[in-house]
């Protein structure tokens, strides 16, 4: 039984924006996959709750009149990886966020609330930074987009104002972005499943038309710093480079200049920094070989 | 009598298989009465400290809360906790030292008050409002550490915080290492805290009837539980009943009184309404039971010709804060190296001490999997040390066949430990594999490994082993049986089944009922599920009660059939004459006329107890085949093949079901297992199925299975133990591969990314050159 002390059903996005203004304090809850499991644990308990799920508008995958990937705040993890929209043009969150959880996870957690979380961890960050994602929020003065960067205050705080009955209602994708862009997010975790990243690395690349050339890289982490981040030193290294064994390793140690991991129980600073160049190795390699250039 | 006659020795079905799988088995938490109050605990939040008050009143304010009780108003009656038989010998009793509730808080999580209230948010809400004020004490987490002089006294009883030391000598290990030419194979090894972690947490019900208690709990041991559940009220024990259903698992956790004392007490607190207390996970890891942490120290010495000279073990098992199975786990980890590698001059010394962290009781191999890390390690680097190939050294050195242990009585009666590992190595094609992987270099890095064990099936001669068991014969034919040694999800009761109807010779195993619940008020005595017992110690009951129950039923054949009992048998459900097979009458025939003969009506039941005075040696071995990604510091089982000797196979499916639970444990054991506490505060920091690390489905490979089925000569049955063997040797096997991909020995589980970072690290392995640069 969970200390809940209401629950408000939304019924139109309009509905969540004006059941926002009424309770300031509540709680927005889509899949519950984090809210439910918070209030459990008593850090939420006593809470009045906003259930956005039913909202069924803002669930699924398309590409709108700009050319944006729009993916809807609702859109559960095995949808995204399953959908071929995202397939076709930005693979890699797929399988970023198919490394959340457990399968009954990835059935209920939504893409909204691993970003509205706010937390480092969460395995869409990562991707959703490198591809320089614009979020989505709609309140009572209408729409509002920032950039994912922008969208992350500091830990576990985002830019939503609950103040404007805010509810985040997408996550887009500029096909700047995503044009001729191939990648690779690799996960650091202690077991292969059921899983919170130590580290989470997602690398994209565009090549130059004859592959001889970076024309662009794109890198960021999560749990490199309290909240997602990009490495521009690294990408500097690699961006108007030769696909070389030596550029990919002096990528890699680049990154040390700005990431900033924790030394925590969970893992020390030295073992993170250590898997850091290792992954982001990995991640450009790989990404270098999806976008069909060769490694020399 | 035709193979295909016997019960026994055929993969059935799970007498439970379609009603598990399809949801309808009910568990403690199906059976609750709906008005039952909440019991939530309020746990301690510092590792060492006196409770100076609790303030009730704000919890007492919260709507639903019924009452609050605190560690101030238990009855002051010290009780043991451990699932041990009661022994007649004071000095053989369990140690009592705890209460229900605690004011001397010893550990991170102790028990200090409760809240009975309605409902669980309710009873939430006023463990939250609870104030406790506390005089704190310095703490200690290391079982070596406090045993220093000065450091924090947990039990005035027990001097330096040890409650018990044992060792033995054996020849002259002094005279023995002076030998010239010898080889030194010295090491320290150390198994971390790490819990039971089955499906079903432990919880329990409680309501008063007529002045008696019934506990209904998830538990291995009902008919101990109801002795500890006395001694804690200071009630006469028939004043407890204590129903087990069917149970989530149990790993030894529940192999303790775990709440059902506490839980009876609040009952009796709120005048016998029901009340329950459901342990969430993060009180399972803390607050329930843990498996023992062990340090080892090992000092083995070698002749040129591989032999062992001499050895020397001592190990420091961390008991926690209170005594439960105590000493017991060390003493049975310290005395398995004489029989696991026998020589001449050996010394062992075990220590088990008190420390604030939670307490520690029987899990899954009971010590073995500790003792078996340490000694399979030790052997291993034994095996490098003389340059030899690890199954030949441990070939040379095992304990041989006809070895004879005077204590438990115990023989090896055939050569199962060559036996084991010739199997094991044929299947995992070994010698190619190690020949293979024995050079091996850049960043993915393949090995191969083994270990062995052996292990005591029951408790015999440390421990009464009884089993009693009841059977009757119902009106069509079938037999309803019930026993006193729990099913806990191992398969027990598919086992006794196929042994019953073997031993009647009813036409199949279904043709038993297995009553799978147990109630001390009618269940015959039993001492539950523990140890790997079960099948062993009930195959003796039931072979004893069935031929009564034959008997009986012979004897009123008789009558019916004008042939002496001795001429009949039964076989296939019928009542048959020997010497030419003639069928004389069914079982359902006989019984219904028994039962309805307006002259002689006979209800045929038979009951009876049987006191088993034998143990039996189970063995077996683990080849392991990883994959190290050296720069990643991440090591993944690729193959995993168990071979076992145990005796003969009641139930094939089952058992290879058995040896996969027990891999799995082992994996986890192995790389990924580990509870942690804050060296500051002694606060647990990962009490939960994300920051504590299971091995997961992904973190398996195909798990293997093999037996040797050599049959155990003191059972009626040939069988012996099956259900610790298999978490036994596997981390050791782990460990063994990664040794040979790497050339780096850890003697630390769990071999963790951190751990295989800071080894990689120290061996030169990863290098990281932009350290140099700042």
């Amino acid at each position: 039984m969970y200390d809940m002390k209401a629950l408000y059903e939304a019924q139109s996005v309009q509905d969540a924006v004006r059941l926002r203004l009424e309770h300031p304090e509540a709680q927005i809850i889509a899949g519950g996959s984090d809210v439910l499991v918070q209030m459990r644990e008593g850090k939420r308990a006593g809470k009045e709750l906003i259930s956005i799920y039913m909202l069924d508008a803002l669930r699924g995958v398309s590409v709108d009149e700009e050319d944006n990937v729009r993916i809807g705040s609702l859109t559960s993890f095995s949808h995204i990886t399953r959908d071929p929209i995202i397939q076709k043009y930005v693979n890699v969150l797929g399988e970023a966020v198919d490394q959340v959880g457990s399968p009954q996870i990835r059935n209920i957690g939504t893409i909204g609330g691993n970003t509205c979380n706010g937390v480092t961890s969460a395995d869409s960050a990562s991707t959703l930074h490198a591809w320089e994602a614009v979020v989505e929020l709609t309140g009572k003065n209408g729409v509002r987009r920032l950039p994912i960067k922008d969208f992350y205050l500091k830990a576990g705080v985002v830019d939503i104002r609950a103040e404007d009955g805010e509810i985040q209602t997408a996550i887009l994708i500029p096909k700047e972005s995503y044009e001729n862009c191939f990648g690779k997010y690799i996960k650091y975790g202690m077991r292969n499943a059921m899983e919170i990243a130590s580290l989470g690395c997602s690398v994209n690349v565009r090549l130059s038309p004859d592959r001889k050339y970076i024309r662009r890289c794109r890198i960021a982490y999560g749990v490199a710093g309290p909240v997602p981040m990009r490495v521009p030193s690294a990408e500097a290294v690699a961006n108007g480079s030769r696909p070389t064994r030596e550029m990919i390793d002096e990528f890699a140690l680049a990154v040390l200049l700005d990431i900033n991991p924790r030394d925590s129980w969970r893992s020390s600073k030295a073992f993170r920094q250590h898997i850091a160049v290792e992954m982001a190795r990995r991640a450009l390699t790989e990404s270098i070989e999806r976008a069909g250039g060769v490694i020399e | 009598m035709n193979e295909s006659l016997h019960k026994v020795g055929r993969s059935e079905i799970r007498v439970d298989g379609y009603d598990k799988v399809t949801g309808r088995t009910k568990y403690y938490e199906d059976r609750m009465p709906p008005e039952a109050l909440y019991v939530r605990i309020k746990h301690a939040e510092k590792a060492h400290a006196i409770v100076k008050a609790v303030d009730k009143s704000r919890a007492e304010a919260i709507p639903g809360v019924v009452k609050v009780l605190s560690c101030f108003d238990v009855p002051d009656l010290p009780f043991p906790t451990a699932g041990h038989p009661w022994s007649m010998d004071p000095g053989h009793q369990d140690v009592a030292d705890r209460h229900l509730l605690n004011r001397h808080v010893r550990y991170w999580g102790d028990d200090v008050a409760v809240v009975i209230a309605e409902n669980e948010v309710a009873a939430n809400q006023g463990v939250r409002a609870l104030t406790v004020e506390y005089e704190e004490l310095p703490f200690v987490l290391d079982a070596q550490k406090a045993m220093e002089p000065g450091a924090p006294q947990l039990h005035e009883r027990f001097p330096n915080n040890i409650l018990k030391h044992t060792d033995y000598r054996r020849g002259d290990y002094r005279a023995a290492i002076r030998e010239p030419g010898l080889v030194k194979v010295e090491g320290w090894y150390e198994t971390p805290t790490v819990q039971h972690a089955h499906i079903e947490n432990h919880g329990c019900f409680a309501w008063m009837e007529n002045g008696r208690i019934t506990v209904v709990s998830s538990t291995q041991i009902p008919h101990i539980i109801r002795r500890v559940v006395g001694q804690a009220l200071g009630r006469p024990w028939a004043d407890i009943q204590i129903v087990k259903p069917y149970i989530g698992g149990g790993f030894g956790n529940k192999q303790d009184a775990l709440y059902e004392p506490l839980c009876a007490w609040c009952c009796t607190q709120v005048g016998g309404r029901p009340v329950r207390i459901d342990c969430a996970r993060e009180e399972t890891f803390v607050s329930n039971r843990v498996r023992h942490a062990i340090r080892f120290h090992i000092v083995t010495w070698l002749r040129p010709d591989a032999t062992i000279a001499a050895r020397k073990v001592e190990l420091w098992s961390n008991q926690g804060a209170y005594a439960s199975h105590g000493h017991s786990i060390a003493a049975k980890a310290v005395n398995s190296f004489p029989q696991h590698y026998p020589c001449e001059n050996m010394e062992g010394d075990a220590w088990t001490v008190y420390t604030n962290r939670p307490a520690a009781g029987a899990m899954r191999g009971y010590g073995m999997p500790q003792a078996s890390f340490a000694d399979e390690a030790n052997i291993e680097d034994c095996a490098r040390a003389m340059g030899m190939d690890p199954v030949e050294f441990r070939r040379l050195n095992v304990m041989p066949q006809g070895f004879h242990d005077a204590f438990s009585g115990n023989t090896n009666y055939y050569d199962s430990f060559r036996q084991c590992m010739d199997r094991g190595a044929q299947l995992i094609d070994y010698a190619r594999k190690r020949e293979e992987y024995s050079h091996e270099s850049g960043n993915i890095r393949r090995g191969i490994g083994v270990a062995t064990f052996w292990y005591n099936t029951a408790v015999y001669p440390i421990s009464l082993e009884t089993s009693s068991n009841r059977m009757l014969l119902n009106l069509d034919g079938s037999v309803t049986m019930q026993c006193g040694e729990t099913e806990i999800g191992q398969g027990a009761d598919t086992a006794y089944a196929q042994m019953a109807a073997e031993a009647i010779g009813l036409a199949s195993y279904r043709d038993v009922h297995v009553v799978s619940c147990q109630d001390t008020d009618i269940t015959p005595t039993g001492l539950g599920a523990y140890a790997s017992r079960q099948t062993y110690v009930a195959g003796f009951s039931i072979r004893q009660t069935a031929g009564l129950l034959k008997e009986k039923i012979l004897k009123y054949a008789q009558a019916l059939t004008r042939q002496s009992p001795e001429v009949m048998d039964i076989a296939d459900g019928k009542i048959v004459r020997k010497v030419d097979g003639a069928v004389l009458m069914s079982l359902k025939e006989l019984a219904m006329t028994a039962q309805y003969d307006p002259v002689h009506s006979e209800h045929i039941t038979a009951e009876s107890t049987y006191t088993i005075r034998n143990n039996a040696y189970s063995f077996g071995c683990t080849f392991a085949e990883v994959e190290v990604d050296i720069q990643m510091c991440k090591a993944q089982v690729k193959r995993i093949v168990n071979v076992h000797d145990c005796g003969s196979l009641i139930n094939p499916a089952l058992a290879e079901a058995q040896v996969h639970g027990g891999q799995s444990m082992a994996i986890g054991f192995g790389l990924s297992e580990q509870l942690l506490f804050d060296e500051k505060t002694g606060r647990p920091l990962n009490n939960n199925l994300l920051d504590y690390k299971l091995s997961t489905f992904m973190d398996h490979p195909r798990l293997e299975a093999d037996f040797i089925e050599n049959p155990e000569p003191t059972s009626p049955f040939g069988t012996k133990a099956l259900g610790e063997p298999p978490a036994c040797s596997g981390a050791p096997a782990i460990r063994n591969a990664i040794l040979q991909a790497t050339g780096v020995a850890v003697d630390k589980l769990p071999i963790n990314p951190h751990t295989l970072f800071a080894e990689f690290t120290k061996a030169g392995l990863i290098h990281d050159p932009w350290r140099e640069e700042v």
